[in-house]
């Protein structure tokens, strides 16, 4: 194989990557905000709901919430949902892995909102109390408050831990490989076993440095643009 | 008739009572500063005013209509308490600027969203009262690019953007390094030649002396004395009080 054509496939490889990576972005950041919502509750049982749910996703190992996810419905309720997902989207429109990819989206959703959760809870919680005691005493109602000068504030300050969150997710999406979703490792180690090629091993870590060198790029930009005021 | 009749007003925290049944009564145009030394009562005082704390018993009116009523329960829903707080403005200590808004921004924020007139009339406003406050060449900075008396200054003009009919201040002028005291000072003095009806709770006896119609002393929760600065800085009657002004002008 030629060295194109080990980038095309391990580019195959990535592009579900990248798909696992923007899924639990768009759907994983505004998950967490609810979850961050009820952590903060003064309704005592709700509170303690979701500190629980968020220590179990934070205290166990993402693999193994992958492995929990996939297999779970089917050793449980004798129902496998995500297998039987797989060969219904295998056989109908000839897609692979489609199951799996779902399986693993779900369990990646749930953790990447859980740690965005604490984060967007951290930056409610460090916005000082004059600012909300300001906006009571001008009569502003608390969702004008919160929408008009707590939310921006908030952003500017959790965009350096989200970045690293989000750089984090790039990287954890090898993860998926667990449960033989062929994302690039997974692909590269295809190459290994069929092909006796060790190399496009190591070069997919040119794939991730890439994309971590446009997010860090991106977000930097965004540090920047919000850095016009001091909170 | 007053404008201002606080009647009986109680606070606890806990079992700490911070305010044992404070009564007082304020004209329009009319300024009242509120002396004393921490821990008498005098923020919570302010706070029970502009509603951040409830106080557990008494009354607020203010011209003639009962805002608070501890055992009105009416008078004690979310929304009422809102909508009651604009009879008041609020001057912090700490400023409590809009970091995120520039310094017009800040004065046409609560305007613009609760509906105040059009956006040109409450620009016009706000312009006004930032060249009131001597900050019209600042229109467009953010507040972390101003002093410390800039910034009050600018918390002055947000809070008279809404035209309350009191405006408080909590000391004013104690974050501030001494050489910024002296333009916030001016600017409170100011609004008292245009018959501004206020409260100022402050450590500058000076000012109480010269500024204020009338002066409170409060200890320990309770008014341990009130009249004009003539009667309180120069006939004290009661012991505290003395003691108090004492210590105030013994500090070398």
């Amino acid at each position: 194989m030629s060295f194109l054509e080990v980038t095309a496939f391990l580019w195959d490889g990535f592009l579900i990557s990248l798909l696992i990576f923007a899924v639990t972005l768009l759907c994983g950041a505004p998950l967490g905000l609810p979850i961050a919502f009820c952590s903060m509750s003064r309704f005592k049982p709700v509170k303690a709901v979701s500190k629980v749910i968020v220590w179990i996703v934070r205290g166990v190992p993402l693999m193994l919430q992958i492995f929990i996810i996939y297999y779970v419905p089917g050793l449980l309720f004798e129902t496998p949902i995500f297998s039987q997902m797989d060969r219904f989207f295998f056989v109908n429109y000839g897609i692979a892995d489609a199951g799996r990819i779902v399986a693993v989206l779900i369990a990646f959703t749930l953790n990447y909102a859980c740690y965005f959760s604490e984060i967007y809870r951290g930056g409610i919680e460090s916005i000082s109390k004059g600012q909300y005691e300001a906006g009571y005493v001008l009569g502003l109602t608390k969702s004008q408050i919160f929408r008009k000068i707590i939310l921006k504030q908030v952003i500017q300050r959790i965009v350096p831990p989200m970045s690293n969150e989000i750089i984090t997710l790039i990287k954890d999406t090898a993860l998926a490989n667990c449960i033989i979703v062929c994302e690039i490792i997974k692909q590269a180690k295809e190459l290994a076993a069929t092909k006796a090629m060790i190399w496009p091993l190591f070069y997919t870590g040119v794939f991730y440095l890439v994309f971590v060198g446009l997010l860090t790029v991106v977000l930097g930009r965004l540090e920047k643009k919000l850095s016009y005021f001091r909170s | 008739m007053a404008l201002l009749e606080a009647k009986n007003i109680t606070k606890s925290f806990g079992k700490t009572e911070v305010l044992k049944g404070i009564s007082f009564s304020l004209n329009k145009g009319e300024v009242l500063s509120i002396i004393g030394s921490s821990g008498s009562g005098k923020t919570t005082l302010l706070r029970c005013l502009n509603f951040l704390e409830l106080p557990d018993e008494g009354s607020i009116t203010v011209g003639g209509k009962v805002l608070y009523d501890g055992s009105d329960a009416t008078t004690l829903s979310d929304e009422a308490i809102r909508q009651n707080r604009l009879h008041f403005g609020l001057v912090f200590q700490n400023f409590n600027l809009f970091p995120q808004y520039t310094v017009l921004e800040n004065v046409t924020l609560a305007p613009t969203l609760l509906k105040r007139g059009t956006p040109q009339e409450i620009e016009q406003t706000a312009l006004r009262l930032l060249e009131q406050v001597g900050l019209s060449d600042k229109l467009g900075s953010y507040p972390h690019q101003l002093s410390g008396g800039q910034q009050q200054r600018v918390a002055i003009a947000r809070a008279l953007a809404l035209r309350p009919e009191v405006l408080c201040f909590d000391e004013p002028t104690s974050a501030l390094d001494p050489e910024l005291t002296g333009e916030v000072l001016r600017v409170i003095r100011g609004l008292k030649d245009k018959d501004t009806t206020m409260i100022v709770v402050t450590h500058e006896m000076e000012f109480a002396r010269c500024v204020a119609d009338r002066v409170i002393y409060m200890a320990d929760g309770v008014i341990e004395e009130m009249g004009t600065p003539e009667q309180v800085f120069g006939q004290p009657q009661s012991e505290k009080t003395k003691a108090f002004l004492r210590g105030a002008q013994d500090l070398f």
